[in-house]
């Protein structure tokens, strides 16, 4: 299938912090999601410290990279200007069998094909020199 | 909230809504109009109003007071919960003349929503727009997924798959409210009745919401005062008793997919809390003006504020369910999808027409008790139980 996304200059995270450590991860060909070093358990979005048990210890442990989709929706009228050439594109959210999710997109499903349930593993597009975007295919 | 009953809405002001050409008034000015309309149908002053509070990033306090001659103001609070800011404000407004913090406390809004600059293209744009707009900015924006219709339709979607909702139940949330605006001539789409197969043929615009999922975009302002009981009975009007008010937060509330519990909402927590302070139940409600930013939103928090079990929402507002004559009739004026997006404020001065018995030809026979509910954000909520 085409890319929906060639040509787009899509927004792209702002390089700081704890996202900037995030993103340099993918841009090595690694998803990994903090885990708390504490109680174990992982997280996303990035965060300071552990909801669970307050900790500020953690490491960032890669991902099995292995997931099933959440939800989604298929976008059909742009509501930003750097998309209004991509659509119809579909936003995806990908549940981790680490048990977290994220926003993502499916780079080999048409929309229409989208399920929830269905599972797909973790790739990387770059989309500039410094940054990597976690994508997934279906599996 | 403190004791029930113990504050009262006292006055309700509206500007007209339009879409084109526009409204031809600043955002401060529309306000302004609405504010003086709401003070005048209390039977105040503007000098009076010593409380304030303004809809988020919409206007400051200092502002409105220096325009309405406030020459005391004594209380000045903005809520930062986007679309569920004006019922949240009614119920600090509510806490404030009850403990004494202010005597008569100001709640406007408005905007150019349809002239001006167009919310659906700048919500996630900076940093202060939303309270998760750096998560978006790093971790949604990317794909994007940058827009309010885009972040809730991914809640539709999971719902439908879990508890079968339907299209046919999210349009019929939308010609329930286009049946509402028919019966009020103040409603953008009066006028403009629409049927399921209009509703059907609507273009998509983010899967499953199509045009007519969406709320409308329109220049305009309301506003209402809240005074204590033993004050409201000086004035004008049949004081509109709160019996009770919260407000609450999804967790987490600035990012939207990590929710353990993902359809947990901040109307979860706070239906129950307010329901239990006005010591009455869902079943007692003679109707429920809530936010309709998008369909769905309305029949998930049908759900979530306990008119029926989570999932059978979808049932609940089907066969005019939610229709006036029906078992819980839900935006009497017409909502945000038919009426006008009074950013929520035109709940409530519904909610009050309803229980003052001046609702016209939408009025609800004998209706004693009212909720209204604002949503905002990624799933911020407040609501309140009116009484008369
Ligand atoms: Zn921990």
């Amino acid at each position: 299938m085409k890319d929906p996304f060639i040509g787009c200059k899509r927004p792209l995270p702002l390089m700081k912090g704890l996202a900037k450590e995030f993103y340099d991860w993918c841009r090595q060909g690694e998803l990994r999601f903090q885990r708390c070093k504490q109680c174990g358990s992982f997280r996303h979005v990035p965060r300071e410290i552990c909801a669970d048990c307050s900790s500020f210890d953690w490491e960032w442990v890669r991902s099995s990279g292995a997931g099933t989709v959440y939800t989604w929706t298929v976008v059909e009228r742009a509501l930003h200007p750097a998309f209004l050439q991509a659509v119809p594109y579909a936003p995806v959210v990908v549940e981790m069998a680490e048990g977290v999710r994220l926003v993502s997109r499916i780079i080999d499903c048409p929309p229409e094909d989208l399920r929830i349930g269905m599972p797909v593993r973790v790739e990387f597009e770059a989309v500039s020199e410094d940054i990597s975007l976690p994508c997934f295919r279906r599996t | 909230m403190t004791a029930t009953g113990q504050a009262c809405i006292v006055g309700i002001g509206e500007t007209a809504y339009c879409r084109k050409p526009g409204s031809g008034l600043s955002q401060m000015a529309l306000q302004l109009k609405a504010a003086l309309a709401a003070i005048a149908d209390a039977g105040l002053k503007a000098s009076q109003i010593d409380g304030i509070m303004p809809f988020p990033n919409l206007g400051k306090a200092e502002a409105l007071a220096a325009n309405l001659g406030c020459a005391d103001l004594r209380f000045a609070a903005t809520i930062n919960m986007g679309g569920a800011a004006p019922v949240a404000s009614l119920r600090m407004a509510a806490m404030a003349v009850t403990s004494g913090a202010a005597d008569y406390v100001l709640v406007p809004g408005g905007w150019n929503g349809y002239s001006g600059e167009r919310v659906r293209e700048t919500s996630a744009g900076d940093d202060d727009s939303i309270p998760g707009a750096q998560i978006a900015r790093d971790y949604y924006m990317p794909y994007g997924y940058t827009a309010p219709p885009q972040w809730y339709a991914l809640m539709a979607r999971r719902h439908m798959h879990e508890f079968g909702t339907t299209a046919e139940q999210l349009g019929a949330v939308a010609l329930a409210m286009r049946g509402h605006a028919q019966l009020n001539p103040a409603a953008m789409m009066c006028g403009k009745p629409m049927t399921m197969a209009d509703y059907l043929a609507s273009p998509m615009i983010s899967d499953p919401y199509r045009l007519l999922d969406c709320c409308l975009e329109t220049d305009g302002a309301a506003a209402f005062v809240v005074t204590s009981a033993e004050r409201a009975r000086d004035l004008a009007q049949r004081p509109v008793k709160v019996l009770g008010a919260a407000a609450g937060q999804p967790y987490p509330a600035d990012e939207i997919t990590n929710r353990r519990e993902f359809h947990r909402i901040g109307l979860t927590s706070a239906a129950a809390e307010a329901f239990r302070q006005a010591g009455v139940t869902p079943g007692d409600a003679d109707f429920a003006e809530i936010y309709d930013c998008f369909t769905f939103e309305v029949i998930q928090q049908i759900e979530e504020a306990g008119f029926c079990a989570r999932g059978e929402g979808g049932a609940f507002v089907e066969n005019g369910g939610i229709s006036l004559g029906g078992r819980l009739p839900v935006n009497t004026h017409g909502g945000l999808l038919s009426h006008a997006h009074s950013l929520g404020l035109g709940h409530v001065v519904e909610a009050v027409r309803q229980l003052r018995g001046v609702a016209g030809a939408r009025q609800v026979k004998d209706a004693e008790i009212g909720v209204v509910t604002g949503w905002g954000d990624f799933g911020d909520g407040s609501i309140a139980i009116l009484g008369r």
